[in-house]
């Protein structure tokens, strides 16, 4: 249940509204732009994201959708316009004040998993750990256990399947129970078996609560979303409410 | 207890990491150690070259000499041996007295020369002497001049005659038990033993010149010269330059040279570490900018890079001192036939220096690790 605005222009709003207006505003972009020389890789972006909602960004390359997540997942600066999160103004800080806020605040998913090669699944979790606060074993395990994997703990990275790296990812995203979860094309290295139970594992957090953004090329990922954000040459071209709530 | 924690996890992580990727920190390892083994193995050089080449140097003989002062004839036994107490024992490798008088043989005169056997060959090892040292009285050594003059051989007897310091007259058969050749003024000579020659001239030991053997630069020559001048009235001493010159040139140049080898070495090294750590880094990009993206900040991706180099460079100092003393002895046996004496605080010096070394050749790779953009990870690629 949950409220979302999507706006590509500032006179002319797009709503999408569940309804229900208790939820607080996890995520509020207003008219970000992010301009590279003469390249607008994003202009006037408007996005507004409350707390336990599923959101798809899809689009084709060079649409702006890494740019678009670099903003959000906290590693850029819009160019203008400003960035709430967590009820926070990211949009002017500097790269150690967005580092904290990254480590606080946002679990990241990748499509290439970036598992720290000489490290075992267990201690790939931890690593989220020790930069955010403190080592604890038993969590992360029990993280592993949540994804299925607490078997494999003492693995290394390339004992790993392609699909089991991917929750050895998704167990160090949640480990140090973020705000947010953002999703890189989390199952563009995966076979279709494997994508299935990463799709399940984003339904069960979602379930728990948990507020999604998954950046996708893929139709199929993206339904799995309440609300699909459809980027065009850095501008929002459409929102489609998925009906899944 | 939780600093404890987490600093038990990351020293784990960074030893997995170099344990892990072991073939490539085999590399810089190499690297490392080849550069602490050359490190101490030169220096150790350093310190001991001039110690081996000032004992061949002592070959070319005696570099002080004793005279008397204020023009007195000779000097006491007592205040010589007073001197040479001023010098530092375990330096002084020979001190040889001599005394000269002048005696006849054959009606023909002769210079005959008192002097202490037992030290001569430390003063002048150059001698070259045929049958043996006199070791009793009546025993005496003869310049091969000597001997051609008077067809004599070893074993032959010769009477000489003279005149002793309180006016008596002395005429003893003495058997020659060796012959030397030096190829300056010792061939002319007639050499007896200091006491027999003391016996002879009816007089305490005495000597008109010292000769004595030091392994010392030419500095700490002055200084002991200095002081004996100012704590003897009696004894004037002297450098005997030509020798303490030379030596302490080539020695000077040898040492610049073997410093600024083992300069060279260190930059190599620094280079080569710093360009290995620089691939490391190149090759970590991925790694660091997922750390950064889950949250590390730039002192902790500084802090594990900086302790990978410094554990580095404590384990290639290790191995590297252990070949460096090895490279030394090896040097050291071949060039100079001795074994080499190894200062051991040299070997903790060499571990020191090579984990700073390292550490700071890492400093530019570090600054390019922390400069990683954690939005590298999202990228596709």
């Amino acid at each position: 249940m949950a409220i979302m605005n999507i706006d590509n222009n500032n006179t002319n709003h797009h709503n999408i509204n569940n309804n229900n207006t208790n939820k607080t505003h996890i995520l509020e972009v207003k008219d970000v732009s992010k301009i590279y020389g003469s390249l607008h890789a994003l202009s006037d972006v408007n996005l507004t994201v409350e707390e336990g909602r599923w959101l798809s960004i899809m689009g084709p390359s060079g649409s702006g959708k890494t740019t678009l997540m670099n903003i959000i997942g906290c590693m850029d600066t819009p160019t203008c316009g400003s960035v709430h999160l967590d009820g926070q103004d990211i949009t002017r800080l500097s790269l150690s004040e967005l580092t904290k806020i990254r480590r606080d605040k946002i679990g990241l998913i990748f499509q290439q998993f970036h598992l720290v090669p000489y490290l075992t699944a267990l201690e790939n979790v931890m690593v989220a750990q020790y930069y955010h606060s403190m080592v604890d074993e038993k969590e992360a395990l029990q993280a592993l256990d949540r994804v299925g994997l607490a078997a494999r703990a003492k693995h290394l990275p390339r004992q790993l399947s392609g699909g089991e790296q991917q929750r050895v990812c998704i167990a160090r995203a949640l480990i140090n129970y973020p705000k947010l979860i953002l999703a890189d094309e989390p199952t563009g290295n995966l076979d279709e078996a494997n994508e299935e139970m990463i799709m399940k594992l984003l339904h069960q957090l979602h379930e728990e609560g948990s507020t999604i953004i998954v950046v996708t090329h893929s139709p199929e990922v993206s339904q799995h979303a309440q609300t699909t954000v459809v980027l065009e040459y850095g501008k929002v071209a459409r929102v489609v409410n998925n009906h899944i709530d | 207890m939780v600093m404890n924690k987490n600093r038990r996890f990351i020293t784990k992580t960074i030893f997995s990491s170099l344990i892990r990727r072991r073939s490539r920190i085999a590399v810089a390892l190499l690297g490392i150690t080849i550069g602490a083994a050359v490190l101490l193995g030169m220096v150790t050089l350093c310190y001991d070259i001039p110690r081996q080449m000032g004992q061949e140097f002592r070959s070319y003989g005696a570099n002080m000499v004793f005279i008397p002062n204020n023009n007195q004839p000779t000097m006491t036994m007592p205040a010589i041996q007073a001197a040479v107490n001023l010098l530092p024992s375990e330096k002084v490798l020979g001190v040889t007295p001599f005394r000269y008088d002048a005696v006849r043989s054959n009606m023909q005169p002769y210079t005959i020369v008192g002097t202490d056997f037992s030290q001569v060959t430390k003063t002048s090892p150059y001698w070259q002497i045929t049958g043996q040292f006199p070791t009793q009285a009546q025993q005496i050594m003869i310049g091969v001049d000597v001997a051609n003059m008077a067809a004599l051989k070893v074993g032959d007897k010769m009477m000489i005659a003279g005149k002793s310091k309180q006016g008596s007259r002395f005429e003893e058969e003495m058997t020659v038990t060796g012959i030397v050749k030096t190829g300056r003024s010792e061939d002319g000579f007639i050499f007896i033993n200091l006491h027999d020659l003391s016996q002879l001239l009816e007089e305490d030991e005495q000597a008109e010149v010292v000769e004595l053997s030091i392994t010392a630069s030419e500095n700490e020559l002055k200084q002991y010269i200095d002081t004996i001048k100012s704590n003897s009235t009696t004894i004037d001493p002297h450098l005997i330059k030509w020798v303490t010159q030379s030596e302490t040139s080539v020695l000077g140049k040898l040492s610049s040279l073997l410093y600024l080898v083992t300069l060279v070495v260190l930059v190599l090294t620094m280079i080569c570490v710093a360009t290995t750590m620089m691939t490391v880094v190149m090759e970590r990009r991925k790694e660091i900018g997922l750390k950064k993206a889950i949250g590390a900040d730039n002192k902790s991706i500084a802090k594990e890079f900086l302790a990978e180099g410094l554990i580095l460079g404590i384990v290639g100092g290790i191995i590297g001192a252990i070949c460096g003393i090895i490279f030394a002895q090896v040097i050291s046996t071949n060039v100079f036939g001795r074994s080499i004496m190894i200062e051991f605080y040299l070997i903790p010096l060499t571990i020191v220096i090579s984990a700073v070394v390292t550490v700071v050749a890492c400093l530019i790779p570090v600054k390019r690790a922390v400069e990683v953009k954690p939005a590298l990870v999202l990228r596709g690629e």
